[in-house]
């Protein structure tokens, strides 16, 4: 500045003062570093807070906030056609001596199976304790009869693009199941309905929506987001570099 | 325009905005709007729902908040534009003034001097760069994801995530309290205000 003001004229500090704007920017930025950095930990922090919030919570409002203990809709086809008990069939083909297809209501007077467990999003929200409830694939699979020489299993979906693959020994677990209610309804088209997959020990998206082919394969093909980065053994706890605790 | 003069060398109407701080006012809210309504589309399952399609909204969103610091960049190729930005930089005594009458909820224009922007807006807009940065950078981790550890990927969705919630808040109280001021709004629409309120509300402005 030029010249001497008197104090009490304050014009000058539009030029002169400090340079506060330029420290919130940094301060900002910083905090969003450190947040990056302490994510595992607020992350859990906020997830239990959350999550026993959301049990009090009549409005549902909790259920938009990140890691809220809601589901969240992923679908990655414009749009998904619509299945019900009339039109929805599920093959099973490939390596197998019967290559069979099922109707809605063949599935349903199968002997089901439900499961209570929690539900692990690798982008890592988590609902907990979410019965499932369907036919073992296991009993699919030996109703098929799979021939010498299978190693793996890949599952189509009536969305047109998404694709799954779990190897014969986890196609075989207790804990996977040809999903048919979620939550003790029908599952809705939203969550995969009228037929998803459910492996219950692994990441969710190995839990296929819309599913419409159970094909036996010799080796295991990536699916969709794994042709994409993600782990093809997708244990909860054990895979993409995720330590969240086990779900099955 | 009129520049209508009421008093000798007084003009009824004052500039307050070049074309080029316009412009990037304007460039940079597009931008923000499709980043907030895709952000939208992907993140409240009835929107994402309706939409579907995510790998098409997907790249908007990342497109759009890639080009998000664009206008500003460009905008430094002005001098009135640099100039704006020197006064949201640069506080002075009066907005420690305007900050605690602000925070007493003292609402009269004489208990809150402000120069060109007022302390509100300097911090206002000091945080919206700083956080579209953070979304930038986090964006960019969850985007390449080779980049960086999965770890990382997964931490970096946490602040975007919640930083975009924030955000959201903010920009909705910016906007809000642009619909509440008609001619602060003037200004920003045409680059023009009337002396009358540059005066009441930006008493120490040297226009």
């Amino acid at each position: 500045m030029n010249s001497e003001q008197p104090e009490e004229q304050e014009e000058p500090e539009e030029q002169r003062g400090k340079p506060i704007g330029r420290r919130v920017l940094l301060g900002t930025l910083g905090l969003g570093a450190l947040g990056v950095v302490t994510a595992p930990t607020l992350q859990r922090g906020l997830e239990s807070f959350l999550a026993s919030a959301s049990d009090k919570d009549p409005t549902g409002l909790t259920g938009l906030l990140p890691n809220g203990g809601g589901f969240r809709y992923y679908s990655v086809a414009s749009s998904v056609p619509r299945k019900n008990a009339t039109n929805y069939r599920l093959s099973v083909d490939g390596l197998v001596d019967r290559p069979t297809s099922y109707s809605l209501a063949e599935l349903r007077s199968l002997p089901q199976t439900r499961l209570v467990r929690d539900v692990q999003c690798v982008t890592g929200w988590r609902v907990p304790d979410t019965p499932f409830e369907g036919v073992r694939l296991s009993r699919l699979l030996d109703a098929a009869g799979v021939r010498q020489g299978a190693g793996a299993v890949r599952f189509t979906c009536f969305d047109g693009t998404y694709s799954e693959s779990l190897t014969l020994d986890q196609a075989r677990r207790a804990d996977v199941l040809v999903a048919l209610r979620m939550q003790d309804k029908d599952l809705s088209h939203a969550h995969g309905g009228p037929a998803r997959l459910y492996v219950a020990p692994m990441y969710f998206y190995k839990s296929a929506k819309w599913l419409s082919g159970i094909t036996v394969t010799e080796d295991v093909k990536p699916g969709y987001w794994e042709e994409r980065g993600y782990d093809v053994d997708a244990w909860v706890g054990r895979s993409n570099g995720r330590d969240d605790e086990p779900t099955s | 325009m009129s520049l209508r003069v009421d008093a000798p060398g007084r003009a009824a109407s004052v500039r307050r905005f070049g074309p080029a701080t316009r412009w990037v006012h304007r460039t940079t809210a597009a931008l923000m709007g499709v980043c907030v309504v895709t952000a939208a589309c992907l993140y409240v399952p009835q929107l994402a729902e309706l939409v579907g399609r995510r790998e098409l909204v997907v790249r908007i969103h990342e497109w759009a908040g890639l080009a998000l610091p664009v206008p500003v960049l460009a905008g430094l190729a002005s001098r009135a534009f640099r100039a704006d930005l020197g006064f949201l930089n640069r506080f002075g005594r009066h907005d420690r003034v305007w900050l605690r009458a602000a925070f007493r909820r003292d609402k009269r224009a004489a208990s809150r001097p402000a120069g060109k922007f007022n302390a509100g807006q300097k911090i206002y807009a000091a945080w919206i760069a700083g956080a579209t940065l953070v979304m930038l950078g986090t964006g960019l981790m969850m985007w390449f994801t080779h980049l960086t550890p999965l770890v990382w990927r997964t931490s970096a969705t946490f602040v975007h995530d919640w930083l975009a919630l924030t955000i959201g808040i903010v920009l909705a109280g910016h906007i809000g309290m642009a619909l509440g001021d008609p001619e602060a709004r003037r200004g920003m629409r045409t680059g023009v205000v009337s002396r009358e309120w540059a005066d009441r509300e930006h008493s120490l402005w040297r226009h």
